[in-house]
């Protein structure tokens, strides 16, 4: 890239963003074929999904009440009086040549999302609206040399699309929304959020503008984004290529692009003489949608716990950081997996490091979700519990303890214990003995510690633990060797 | 309003018909009367009536959230100009909407 870091200073990025999420229904939106992924090709079909002439669509209440749940979650005002309409083109896994969706009344407008972002600062991030819609099969293009194939399992399977205010200022903003998107449609169990699947998928709509600007310029949507590292390389990817262009004086054009997440590229997919003339109008076949206040209060009722609520009670109940609290509740089961091992333990900040530290590498390592962690929350509780007894080291537990339980699964956790012979010793002779031997063995380390290099005390510890294999209480041990240290002084 | 036959062009693209250069003519003062039936129509002041959208009373007509396979793959296929027993055979196409 030409541009210069000082000429992408005066410029501001500007940034909206389409999320669509597929919704995890059994049926599909407006016809009780299978809205499951994974299916051979043309196996979850129905006449209404294959748009047969004289069919009509049936709205799936599921789905509607998927869409309120979402809209309640984003702080979304929920439109009272619903109708579906009809966006017009033509594309062959578009089987009726109009695809139903929400135009002029969608279901949930106007509301926020609050995005944490890496310095922890907090932003509000405006709503634009949540609509419903159908989503399209899916076509092949190079599976056959003479034809493009048509696969209409995904035909009419649910989506909501949520549009957000063009609020979002970097890369790492964009992301941090989609994340808390995914997050959100996770808690609430609407959307398996799996973005390699397609079940949720994004476009950007991004612009740049003089910083101090008022109006946005020109923006470009950018398609195909389906993962949380695509959107922000292509937003950075945008950000250039449009700064530069301005700065040759030449304009933006208002295109469709698509972005090739194997080079990371954009590259023109429609101009805008070629956009989609979409000539919407209202749905005849579907009545409309009224919604009482009783129901939407249901469904407020049925909302779970949200992770900015469970990250302030964490705060506040068990005393733990705001980091902590905000790690914990990434994933909703690993925040009920850490409710489950505090119904055993009451070492709240124990049970947070072992389940975000020990766990969480465990699962990362064989690439598992907390789900599929074959020991249960007690387990980790009661190694929690021999900690705080001082019946075993925290290092001999996260070492020996921990690995050996996934090995034996059947095994009694104190037998292991005891044939691993990991219970501290009692004995401090042996402790004492041990403390004695590394001291004398590094008397040019012991003046350093004593001329001020409080720094080596690690070393002393990390041999006094080597020599007794863990079986020590670190706390009494770098007591002893900080005594021991002071009295040669 | 007079259409013009750009615009003859537009709407035909848009409905997927091909339309020949003699049929133009034909076409372009059909278009043409009918829009001047609609000017009538739209003489009729309908201010503060609502849009007549659905031809019957009924709100909320909603479906179960249940599965039921309803055809078989053989029976999609079946009114298919083309396919290969599994999937519907179209013209190549590159662009996605």
């Amino acid at each position: 890239m030409k541009v210069s870091s000082t000429s992408l200073h005066k410029y501001e990025l500007v940034v909206g963003l389409e999320v669509h999420a597929q919704l995890s229904t059994k049926s599909k939106i407006f016809s009780s074929d299978s809205a499951s992924f994974g299916a051979e090709p043309n196996h979850h079909i129905s006449p209404v999904s294959l748009g047969l002439p004289g069919t009509l669509p049936k709205v799936n209440q599921k789905v509607v009440e998927y869409a309120v749940k979402m809209g309640l979650a984003t702080n979304c005002s929920i439109n009272a009086i619903n109708r579906f309409d009809r966006k017009n083109y033509f594309y062959a896994d578009l089987p009726k040549g109009y695809q139903i969706t929400q135009d002029e009344a969608p279901i949930c407008i106007q509301g926020y999302l609050k995005i944490k972002l890496k310095n922890q600062e907090e932003k509000v991030i405006r709503i634009n609206r949540i609509h419903m819609e159908e989503d399209a099969g899916k076509s092949l293009h190079d599976k056959d040399a003479k034809y493009s194939l048509i696969d209409l399992n995904r035909a009419g399977v649910p989506l909501i699309e949520i549009v957000s205010e063009p609020d979002l200022r970097s890369a790492e903003e964009a992301a941090a929304f989609l994340a808390s998107i995914r997050q959100l449609v996770r808690y609430l169990e609407i959307c398996d959020g799996n973005m390699e699947e397609g079940s949720l998928r994004c476009d950007a709509n991004i612009s740049v503008r003089l910083r101090g600007a008022e109006s946005y310029g020109n923006r470009c949507e950018v398609k195909n984004l389906n993962s949380l590292k695509s959107i922000q390389k292509a937003i950075n990817y945008e950000f250039k290529r449009q700064v530069e262009e301005l700065e040759a004086g030449r304009n933006i054009e208002q295109n469709t692009l698509n972005f090739d997440a194997a080079t990371g590229v954009t590259s023109v997919l429609r101009s805008k003489e070629m956009a989609y003339d979409y000539r919407y109008f209202p749905e005849p076949d579907i009545p409309p949608l009224h919604l009482t206040e009783e129901w939407i209060k249901e469904l407020k009722a049925q909302l779970p716990e949200l992770p900015e609520t469970r990250i302030q009670r964490y705060m506040t109940d068990y005393s733990l950081s705001e980091y902590d609290a905000g790690v914990l509740t990434t994933e909703k089961a690993v925040a009920d997996f850490f409710e489950e091992i505090i119904k055993y333990t009451s070492n709240y900040k124990a049970s947070t490091n072992w389940l975000i530290g020990t766990v969480q590498s465990f699962l990362n390592e064989h690439n598992k979700s907390i789900s599929e962690l074959p020991i249960t929350a007690k387990s980790i509780a009661d190694i929690i519990s021999l900690i705080d007894e001082g019946v075993i080291s925290n290092s001999a537990a996260t070492q020996q303890l921990f690995p050996a339980l996934l090995n034996n699964l059947d095994k009694d956790m104190m037998q292991i214990v005891k044939d691993l012979n990991l219970m501290i010793d009692a004995d401090t002779d042996v402790m004492g003995k041990c403390i004695e031997d590394v001291i004398s063995q590094y008397p040019e380390k012991v003046i350093e510690y004593n001329n001020g290099k409080k720094a080596v005390l690690g070393l002393f510890m990390g041999e006094v633990m080597r020599l007794t294999k863990g079986k020590i209480d670190p706390k009494v041990a770098n007591g002893k060797i900080i005594k021991k240290l002071e009295s040669l002084k | 309003m007079k259409l013009d036959n750009d615009t003859i062009t537009k709407i035909a693209h848009l409905a997927r018909l091909d339309v020949d250069a003699s049929e133009k003519e034909a076409l372009l003062s059909d278009m043409n009367n009918i829009l001047s039936f609609m000017e009538k129509l739209n003489e009729l002041d309908t201010d503060g009536v609502e849009p007549l959208i659905y031809l019957s009373d009924e709100v909320n007509v909603f479906r179960e959230d249940v599965v039921k396979g309803e055809i078989t793959v053989k029976q999609a296929l079946e009114n298919a100009p083309s396919e290969d027993g599994k999937y519907f055979q179209v013209a190549r196409v590159i662009e996605k909407p």
